[in-house]
């Protein structure tokens, strides 16, 4: 690790305005992700700001009939809260679908939404890649690239995005709140949080320099069969090569969103409406513009079986 | 920042470092004032109750837990395995709950109150999950025990808690079975896959417990 010097934030506006107006300063949640990446050299902090005491650890009705999440709620503490196993059992699913208990009891809402690639040449600092050295061209793409997207990916970078609790969110129209360096705060809908990777793979945010994360917004909830699925290498703690989160609906309208194959959490709306259709249309909907390399090829095959499988339950149980 | 940088470096490479990082028992009855970080040094004063004792050290921001733990109060019953959080050797109780010591910062964590191995039970009084590890032999060359234990003692607390898992049925409907207990511990990688020994000792504390 680079040597760094360390503060805890007294409050939001403070941590915002420090993380604007010094330079190489990051802020430090769970730590989980962003250590990991520390010991290897990929991230250089010159200074953490320890977001844990800020009171923002709170989940609280809004009063739209939503739920308000706060970015330090951990992630045990969120997949086990009453109103979120009662009402957005799909985000529970996907939280202990995630990762360990260990981790899971660090880990917070708004570090797992900007958890970093997973992929290898992301983690191997002696090969190419765009995302961690932009402009150093890609080492996933031609070569071992099994893991990774066949969905939104680019010429510069193929990565998947390799949180499960950002699939659930997507499908479940959250929103990212804010406040800015400059104290203003906004609402960023997750359709819009996450960006593709372009020419720009190391851009991976709608966040600006300081933008802290508050809370997490989870709309009315929408009822249904709350199902969340994830296909990996191993039975536990291992990362997804394809999941799918679905609300089936009991007039029929269901929503579905891919996680382990898009460079974002994956949903489109001719996915959803294809659903009275059967998995194969939606799968064929969703993989619609699908770029697959000879390695990561099988993940289409997947993703309809999975789709498949997660028809077949919901049947069992209706 | 860059002078400061500077500073700490040096300081680092010299043996002081390491001097300075000794840990210090409070005085008995002494008043916990809290400590300031000393200019320019770049070290930080972090408070922990580390299986019941209040210690202070001075620590450079880059020392993990688990660094803190066996480096600094040489409390080398947890282990370091892959010091990426992947295979549960570090595992510690921090405020009651189970993380991985090496994925967190000792700074981060001032004022904490750690239990580690050393902590649940002395070898002439075992806690109940070591007793049941060497009942069912649920180790072979031990390196990941401290943290299986650790693990363990933290997933029947959970359970209790009614806290769910990847495996529960029904979200609502905690139990115990065998497929919770494999599917909480995932998280505890055994190179000798003492693996069914384990969730037997696990089932032994957790009938004792019920009874
Ligand atoms: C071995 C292992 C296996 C894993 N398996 C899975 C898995 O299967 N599925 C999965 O989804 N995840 C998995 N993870 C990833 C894990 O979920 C993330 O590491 C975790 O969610 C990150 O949260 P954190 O609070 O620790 O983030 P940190 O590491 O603290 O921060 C991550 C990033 O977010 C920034 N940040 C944090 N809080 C804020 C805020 N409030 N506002 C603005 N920026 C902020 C930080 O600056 C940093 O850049 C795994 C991790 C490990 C180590
Ligand atoms: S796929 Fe993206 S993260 Fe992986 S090497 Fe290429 S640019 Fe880097
Ligand atoms: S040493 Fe911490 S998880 Fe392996
Ligand atoms: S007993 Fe050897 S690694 Fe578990």
């Amino acid at each position: 690790m680079k040597s760094f010097t360390y503060s805890r934030a007294t409050s939001v506006a403070d941590a915002a305005k420090t993380a604007a107006s010094t330079q190489g300063a990051r802020f430090i949640a769970g730590g989980t992700n962003l250590l990991d990446l520390m010991k290897l050299q990929i991230e250089t902090p010159t200074h953490l700001i320890d977001v844990n005491h800020l009171g923002l650890d709170r989940i609280e009705p809004t009063p739209e009939g939503g739920l308000r999440i706060g970015a330090l709620v951990r992630n045990t503490d969120l997949a086990a809260d009453k109103v979120v196993r009662r009402d957005y059992g799909v985000l529970s699913r996907a939280l202990l679908a995630g990762a360990s208990g260990q981790l899971r009891n660090k880990a917070t809402t708004a570090g797992n939404l900007l958890q970093r690639a997973r992929c290898p040449y992301f983690y191997d600092t002696n090969m190419p890649c765009n995302k961690r050295k932009p402009g150093s061209g890609c080492g996933a793409i031609g070569g071992i690239s099994r893991s990774l997207a066949i969905l939104g990916v680019s010429d510069a970078c193929i990565a998947q995005h390799p949180s499960d609790m950002a699939v659930a969110m997507r499908l479940l129209d959250a929103q990212v709140d804010t406040v800015g360096a400059d104290g203003v705060a906004r609402a960023i809908p997750i359709v819009d949080f996450h960006m593709l990777p372009g020419d720009t793979p190391h851009v991976e945010t709608a966040l600006k320099s300081g933008e802290i994360i508050t809370s997490v917004t989870l709309p009315k909830p929408i009822g249904g069969t709350h199902v969340y699925r994830k296909v990996r290498d191993r039975a536990s703690y291992a990362f997804a090569l394809v999941s799918v989160a679905a609300v089936f609906g009991k007039d029929g309208g269901s929503r579905f969103a891919l996680g382990g194959i898009g460079a974002k959490p994956w949903r489109t709306p001719a996915a959803d409406a294809a659903a009275s259709s059967g998995a194969k249309a939606v799968a064929e909907a969703a993989l619609n513009g699908a770029r697959t390399t000879h390695h990561n090829d099988f993940k289409k095959t997947l993703v309809e079986r999975t789709l498949a499988s997660l028809y077949r339950h919901k049947e069992a149980r209706s | 920042m860059p002078s400061d940088h500077l500073t700490r470096r040096s300081l680092l490479q010299g043996s002081a470092a390491i001097a300075a990082a000794a840990p210090a028992l409070a005085p008995a009855g002494a008043a916990a004032a809290r400590p300031t970080a000393k200019e320019g040094t770049g070290m930080i004063p972090v408070e922990l109750t580390v299986n019941g004792r209040e210690v202070h050290l001075q620590l450079d921001p880059r020392t993990t837990l688990l660094d803190a733990l066996r480096e600094h109060l040489h409390l080398t019953g947890t282990k370091k395995g892959c010091d990426q959080g992947q295979c549960g050797a570090c595992t510690v109780i921090v405020e009651g709950r189970r993380i991985n010591s090496c994925l967190t910062l000792a700074v981060m964590h001032d004022g904490d109150k750690v239990t580690t191995i050393e902590g649940l039970g002395t070898p002439d009084k075992l806690h109940p999950m070591q007793r049941a590890f060497i009942t069912h032999d649920g180790y072979q060359c031990g390196y990941c025990t401290p943290g299986q234990i650790c693990s363990a003692v933290a997933v029947l607390d959970e359970i209790a808690a009614g806290i769910p898992s990847h495996v529960t049925p029904d979200l609502d409907k905690v139990s115990l079975s065998d497929s919770e207990l494999r599917e909480r511990m995932s998280g505890n990688i055994c190179r000798c896959a003492a693996y069914p020994n384990i969730i037997a000792a696990m089932n032994d504390v957790a009938g004792e417990t019920k009874a």
